[in-house]
């Protein structure tokens, strides 16, 4: 069944008739990223109002693709367990050069974590998902649909926005202005900021086709497959993915003498899904054609202005880093923008999120334009080695390696950046947090679930750790006058090493590492860890 | 990265033996095998740094003047 898209109502605000007074923060765009920014700050007490140009969730399914690090982020958001149990859950990755199979991979070969390397699952359903749970929040988050920014000004120490509604324009002031608004950022438009990168010659056509069978044929599965030379498609390329509701994503290089409309269109498609599912039945759910683009704002962050997600940042979507990435800069920021409005931390902790983000959407450019230039060769000596790479995969496991349809998003890490205290452990300070399965007074849990949205201490073994004000404790195999849990599987003791002490952030990424640490050591890295200078 | 000789005696071999896999092949299949004797080459030294050196001087070095 085709989704409905019913339209949120739209709200006369208060703006148009009074002043509203000055508000913490506004956020510009309710796609999936201004939506759990908003829950992110409201989850740590901060009130912000959401503004969108449109009142429908994305219209096509767009980002399918959700990686285990953002379902971790998900799950902190109160959404994690929902997306999933709708989700179609996959891991392997299988690449085919015409028919044949040359190459699979398998992106989590072992057990102990709560969220699998991947679930499919339609934008429209995690920005519906999103929705509902910022409607929670009545008195934090304040969202406004058929609410479009058309102007703001930068006062130095405070930002003001005129926005227009269907009952005419009015004005807001914030002391932060986040902009969400997507790929096409009016903002970053208005404050003439270069955006500058690579963009992609060849079109992709993007098509959703509903049907009863599947088109992995008795491999029913979920996986992702990715053809170079399908047998069934006259072009470079092709993909298919599964989505919930018999929804099947199929991608199809177009090349760059294309014209774009005249692809997008049944006449045009129908064909092509036919040369693939032959005289299944389908339903064609949605269609597109795309040209891709790798580009990223210099900074992120100016006085008073956040760039978060698409408008600070776009990739082509092989390797789905896009959202991916843009979920992760909204962990970076949510807590770190909390404690700054609450006077936990000084302004310029804010500069950590343009530190920590520039360079984690940088490597995510890079693996998407890698992945992308070697699917659309430029010229025949680049067709040449990548044809050679495919011949020889066949035969010779190190050009299996060499394949490149897409790596896929992986948790960025933060390891050297100026929060983190360098230590020695197993799992490295700037690492995200790796999931192990606990048992606790409740019942079966994991690692992620526990450690939440604040600072934490994490702990194995009769050794009490230290109470320092503001950092919550988690032991691991101990009893002690804090919350314990056991180690039942091992896993957890094995990732992280049973004699070591570790400072998580409220982002789940790991600050520093300990062995028999003085509390004052703990203190200097918490310090550290929100911008203060000792 | 190593440009001194470390062929030794087998230099002349070796080239012979590059020669001899070309033999018969029109230009395209050349490039082909070339294409993936660089591949399999680049696997076998498998380190990045010394790549890297490689592909900057074959690539600063001047083409044949007439
Ligand atoms: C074909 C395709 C496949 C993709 N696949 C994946 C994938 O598998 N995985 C993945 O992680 N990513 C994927 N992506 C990328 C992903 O869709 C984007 O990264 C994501 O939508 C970015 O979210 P956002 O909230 O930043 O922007 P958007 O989703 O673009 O939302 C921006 C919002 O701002 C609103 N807005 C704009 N201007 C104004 C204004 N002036 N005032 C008020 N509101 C405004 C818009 O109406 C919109 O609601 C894919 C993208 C495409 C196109």
């Amino acid at each position: 069944m085709a989704y409905d898209y019913a339209p949120f109502p739209y709200v006369p605000p208060t703006g148009l008739t009074a002043p509203e007074g000055r508000h913490p923060v506004v956020i510009v765009g309710a796609g999936p990223i201004g939506l759990a920014m908003a829950i992110d700050l409201a989850q740590h007490d901060v009130k912000s109002v959401v503004l969108d140009d449109n009142n429908v969730v994305s219209v096509g399914s767009r980002a399918i693709c959700w990686a285990k690090r953002t379902l971790e982020i998900f799950d902190r958001l109160g959404v994690g367990e929902r997306m999933l149990e709708k989700g179609v859950t996959w891991k392997v990755g299988r690449q085919f050069h015409g028919a044949k199979e040359v190459y699979s991979f398998d992106l989590l070969p072992e057990p102990g974590h709560k969220y699998p390397a991947f679930i499919n699952l339609q934008q429209y359903y995690v920005e519906q998902y999103l929705v509902e749970r910022a409607q929670e929040f009545p008195g934090l988050i304040d969202l406004r649909f058929l609410n479009k920014v058309t102007d703001h000004t930068d006062h130095g120490t405070y930002v003001e926005l005129t926005v227009e509604t269907p009952d005419g324009t009015y004005a807001l002031e914030a002391d932060y202005y986040i902009a969400c608004e997507g790929a096409g950022s009016p903002t970053r438009k208005r404050m003439e900021l270069a955006f500058e990168g690579q963009t992609f010659e060849e079109h992709f056509l993007i098509v959703d086709v509903e049907m009863e069978t599947s088109p992995f044929g008795d491999h029913d599965t979920p996986e992702r497959w990715f053809w170079f030379a399908p047998p069934f498609h006259n072009g470079q390329s092709a993909l298919l993915h599964k989505q919930p509701d018999n929804i099947y994503r199929i991608d199809l290089q177009l090349g760059p003498e294309t014209d774009p409309k005249e692809e997008a269109t049944e006449a045009r498609v129908i064909p092509r899904i036919k040369a693939i599912v032959g005289d299944t039945p389908f339903r064609l759910d949605w269609m597109s054609v795309y040209k891709f683009r790798c580009a990223k704002l210099e900074r992120f962050v100016h006085n008073r202005v956040l760039f978060v997600g698409d408008s600070a940042h776009v990739v082509s979507p092989f390797g789905a880093r896009g959202g991916n990435g843009g979920i992760q800069d909204v962990d970076n920021l949510g807590w770190k923008l909390a404690s700054v409005l609450q006077g936990d931390a000084p302004a310029t902790l804010l500069e950590t999120y343009n530190e920590e983000r520039t360079h984690g959407s940088a490597e995510n450019i890079l693996n998407s334009a890698r992945a992308t230039n070697f699917m659309t060769p430029k010229s025949p000596i680049e067709a040449l080695f990548r044809d050679e790479v495919l011949n020889l995969a066949s035969d010779h496991p190190f050009a299996r390696k060499l394949i490149n349809s897409g790596r896929l998003s992986n948790p960025c890490s933060l390891e050297g950046k100026s929060l983190q205290t360098p230590g020695d452990a197993p799992q490295h300070p700037g690492w995200p947090l790796m999931d192990a399965p606990l048992v606790g007074p409740n019942g079966q849990t994991w690692l992620v679930a526990e450690t939440k949205g604040q600072f934490t201490l994490l702990g194995f073994g009769q050794t009490a750790l230290p109470e320092i004000t503001g950092i919550a404790r988690l032991g691991i195999n101990g009893q002690h006058d804090y919350p314990c849990f056991d180690d039942i599987e091992g896993h957890a003791a094995q990732r992280y090493g049973a004699d070591h002490i570790y400072l998580i952030r409220p982002d789940g990424h790991i600050c520093a590492a300990f062995r028999s640490p003085e509390p004052k050591e703990i203190q200097a890295a918490y310090d550290r860890a929100r911008g203060i200078n000792a | 990265m190593i440009l001194k000789d470390n062929l030794g005696p087998d230099g002349d071999a070796f080239y012979n033996a590059l020669m001899d896999a070309h033999e018969g092949r029109d230009e395209s299949e050349s490039h082909a095998l070339n294409a993936r004797l660089v591949l399999m080459m680049a696997n076998q030294i498998g380190d990045l740094e010394v790549l890297r050196s490689l592909l900057e001087i074959a690539a600063a070095t001047p083409q044949k003047q007439d």
